[in-house]
């Protein structure tokens, strides 16, 4: 008897994992910012040691490299800085209605390219056939329908056939791009690269090219934020996500709001192909959207789905993006350095939710050989 | 709780400490002149490209005793623009340079952003026709360099026929090409040339990899160059892939952009390479006197943008170094040109007249005839290379635009 206790308790691990239901709001969100605090200290830390600056020049650098000599009135590098936020919380925008369907839409890297290419076909075989204000409609038009399509192939054959959609999502993104890398090719010449086109570029505002860029992404913002919270169809994208079989039994036709929704995605990545394209590069290639359609992905989960809290994430992201690139070229490292230091944030915000999701219980008997 | 307030009176000294430390920091080495350059790059060190161009970035601005910032790793795309962007607003530079062909668009449109700051760049072909005072073009006539290099190879070739190791119809060199494009069709002529004029009975076959970087790439069409029976190996893409190659497989290999001694002792001879440190220091230079930079600016042997590496004599054939230094000076004192049309002929046919690309525009018109009295001037209307006619003697395996 005394043995068999013996290896019982031996057996026993140091501690299990709880899930729990019960973490307040505040400790959530406690836990949350610890993280990001924590972050930014590792990243200045690694780049401190890596760059041998101390850790507040390391901090100047990156604000710096953010917003530029701000303070002698030079605005320009901040207006690039929210026009990389608005780029990036664009496509978690239009991941998140699928997300929030559990519809793990992995290909808005390809959906975003076929709507830039839609719209530098227009520009280039349109441009200087068509009035400015039509073309741009048309650049509009086209750019959605073609991510729309891109979107809604995978959509149907989840419906239809219940194929798996993250893999198809992720093939439709490889052939998106080798259709773009053809397109170089045609349209390239020398050394593949598409010169900036002049026609259908979006008006700059003052001397801000990326106003335009800015506002649309701030209105679609709101708008998905009341669609998701408020709208008929958001509530039915919820009830599809938590239980198919709940939605059947009230009525909701599954398959319409799965095709329905990987429409409203697929076009909302459309347009942000259309503003890499017509609002910032006026040009293409098979790296114009750089897998953050991918980071996107995980925007999107770190906002909870909710666009609000998505637009802080991203803005915190793309800050680090920059900084830490500024911080690399400063001490004349990698530039891979900045990307090494984004994954490991990221992966810090993923991990966190795992504490907040899930509690630790030490053994018993040890706690109380603590006190 | 306790443990909470540790952790952030210890993060709060670490603060403190790090400020101590940062006014040490800022005592560097004060520049010269309050001007700075902001440099460009396609790639990284880990390009032999990028780092002939970041070596002589890094020299010649210490010579010059002015400050500069770096951006490593831009495509040629839209992230130019925003790398010189960020250069000029943060860093406020006031010379950019960018080191890659497809850079030029993206820069030109940032040059019409900024018509102060002065914008150069490498390889170019649009300054002599974009009408911007503040963007200019610069190349060297690395043919020449080429040429050299070439007479280095086939010295080799020809000591190989010596020994016996091959007949004199097997001496086929093989060459790796990035893109079937004029810079590159260029290089490899004026290569063959090279190693023409001294083993006539050489022939040349040509792959192209369709990109400036790709290892696997290079490397692999070096070992078909060298599986097709070539015996030297030549080439203008990037990274390491075929001098590599070559070592392994010990054929001889005439590099480009700089010494691969190192990574290959036994089958190196010789590397050409532009230098751009007299560009980078001209360009400063003009700068600071308030002077312009020229449009196009062609680098020579005689300015030190054309140079070779030392040889490696473990590799190379005897008595090459005199030889060469015999060639250079003959094309010092113009004795030797390297496109002499007397030299070479298109299906068995000398050419006495030849319209080049040399204004660019969409549809690639040839535009400008470049042969003068019997001689084909290459980098004479533009610094960048417009040599593209396929010459008797080259065969090209495979085409490749990208």
């Amino acid at each position: 008897m005394v043995n068999k206790k013996a290896i019982k308790k031996h057996r026993e691990p140091p501690f299990h994992v709880v899930k729990r239901d019960d973490m307040p709001w505040w400790g959530a969100w406690g836990i949350r910012v610890a993280t990001i605090i924590a972050a930014f200290l590792l990243v200045g830390l690694l780049s401190m040691a890596l760059s041998g600056r101390s850790l507040f020049e390391t901090y100047g650098i990156m604000f710096s490299g953010v917003f530029g000599r701000i303070f002698e009135g030079r605005t320009m590098m901040l207006w690039k800085y929210l026009q990389e936020i608005a780029i990036l919380l664009a496509l978690a925008l239009a991941l998140t209605p699928a997300f929030k369907m559990k519809f793990w839409n992995c290909g808005a890297e390809g959906q975003a390219l076929m709507g830039g290419l839609a719209s530098i076909i227009c520009m280039i075989e349109l441009g200087p056939k068509l009035p400015y204000p039509v073309l741009i409609i048309v650049i509009a038009v086209t750019s959605i329908v073609a991510g729309a399509i891109w979107g809604v192939i995978p959509a149907i054959f989840k419906a239809v056939f219940n194929t798996n959609e993250t893999l198809f999502t992720l093939m439709m993104n490889y052939i998106a791009t080798q259709i773009i890398a053809y397109y170089v090719y045609i349209k390239g010449g020398g050394s593949n690269v598409i010169n900036p086109v002049e026609y259908g570029n979006f008006p700059a505002v003052g001397s801000n090219d990326y106003f335009v860029n800015i506002i649309l992404v701030a209105v679609i913002t709101i708008v998905m934020f009341v669609y998701l919270k408020y709208s008929k169809q958001g509530y039915e994208i919820s009830v599809v996500g938590e239980s198919q079989n709940t939605a059947r039994y009230i009525g909701i036709n599954v398959k319409k709001v799965i095709v329905r929704t990987m429409v409203i995605s697929g076009a909302l990545c459309g347009v942000t192909g259309m503003l890499l394209v017509a609002g910032k590069d006026h040009s293409i290639n098979v790296n114009s959207v750089g897998g953050q359609g991918f980071t996107a992905i995980l925007m999107s989960w770190l906002g909870q789905f909710n666009p609000f809290i998505m637009a802080v994430m991203t803005a915190l992201v793309v800050f680090l993006r920059i900084g830490v690139a500024k911080v690399a070229d400063t001490a004349l490292l990698n530039s891979s350095f900045s990307e090494i230091m984004v994954g490991v944030v990221i992966l810090m915000l993923v991990g966190c939710e795992f504490f907040i999701n899930y509690s630790f219980k030490f053994k018993h008997n040890k706690k109380e050989a603590k006190v | 709780m306790k443990k909470i307030i540790a952790l952030l009176l210890a993060v709060a000294m670490l603060f403190c400490f790090a400020g101590c430390s940062a006014e040490d920091t800022n005592s560097g080495a004060e520049a010269k002149s309050d001007l700075k350059v902001g440099f460009i790059f396609l790639h990284d060190e880990q390009s032999t490209y990028d780092k002939n161009f970041m070596d002589a970035a890094k020299a010649a601005c210490e010579e010059m005793g002015v400050d500069y910032a770096q951006k490593t790793q831009i495509p040629e795309s839209k992230d130019c623009y925003d790398a010189a962007v960020e250069l000029i607003e943060t860093d406020g530079c006031d010379i950019i340079f960018a080191d890659s062909f497809g850079h030029e668009s993206f820069l030109i449109d940032a040059a019409k952003k900024y018509p102060d700051v002065e914008f150069c760049h490498a390889t170019g072909t649009q300054a002599h026709t974009a009408g911007l005072d503040n963007f200019h073009n610069a190349f060297a006539s690395i043919y020449e360099g080429r040429y050299l290099a070439g007479v280095a190879a086939g010295l080799k070739l020809n000591e190989m026929i010596e020994a016996g190791e091959i007949t004199a119809d097997k001496a086929k060199m093989g060459y790796v090409g990035a893109f079937t494009f004029a810079e590159v069709m260029s290089g490899y002529t004026s290569f063959y040339l090279g190693a023409k004029s001294v083993c006539p009975s050489v022939t040349m076959d040509v792959k192209f990899t369709g990109s400036w970087y790709d290892e696997q790439k290079e490397k692999e069409a070096a070992q078909a160059l060298i599986a097709g029976g070539c015996v030297l190996i030549s080439q203008h893409a990037d990274s390491m892939g075929a001098p590599t190659a070559c070592e392994t497989a010990g054929v001889p290999n005439v590099s480009y952009n700089g010494s691969t001694l190192a990574a290959c002792p036994n089958t190196f001879i010789v590397s050409s390479r532009i230098d751009w440190k007299p560009y980078f220091k001209y360009m400063i230079s003009q700068v600071e006197k308030g002077e312009a930079i020229a449009t196009d600016w062609t680098g020579t042997i005689e300015t030190g943008s054309v140079v070779l590496t030392d040889i490696n004599e473990t590799a190379a054939a005897e008595g090459t170094a005199a030889k060469i230094e015999e060639v250079k000076a003959k094309l010092l004192d113009g004795s030797i040109n390297v496109f002499d049309t007397a030299n070479w002929t298109v299906d068995g046919k000398k050419l006495d007249s030849y319209k080049a690309d040399v204004d660019t525009d969409a549809n690639f018109e040839k535009d400008t005839e470049v042969i003068k009295d019997g001689v084909f001037y290459e980098s004479d209307k533009r610094s960048a290379p417009y040599f593209d006619i396929e010459i008797d003697g080259i065969t090209l395996l495979d085409r490749n635009y990208g």
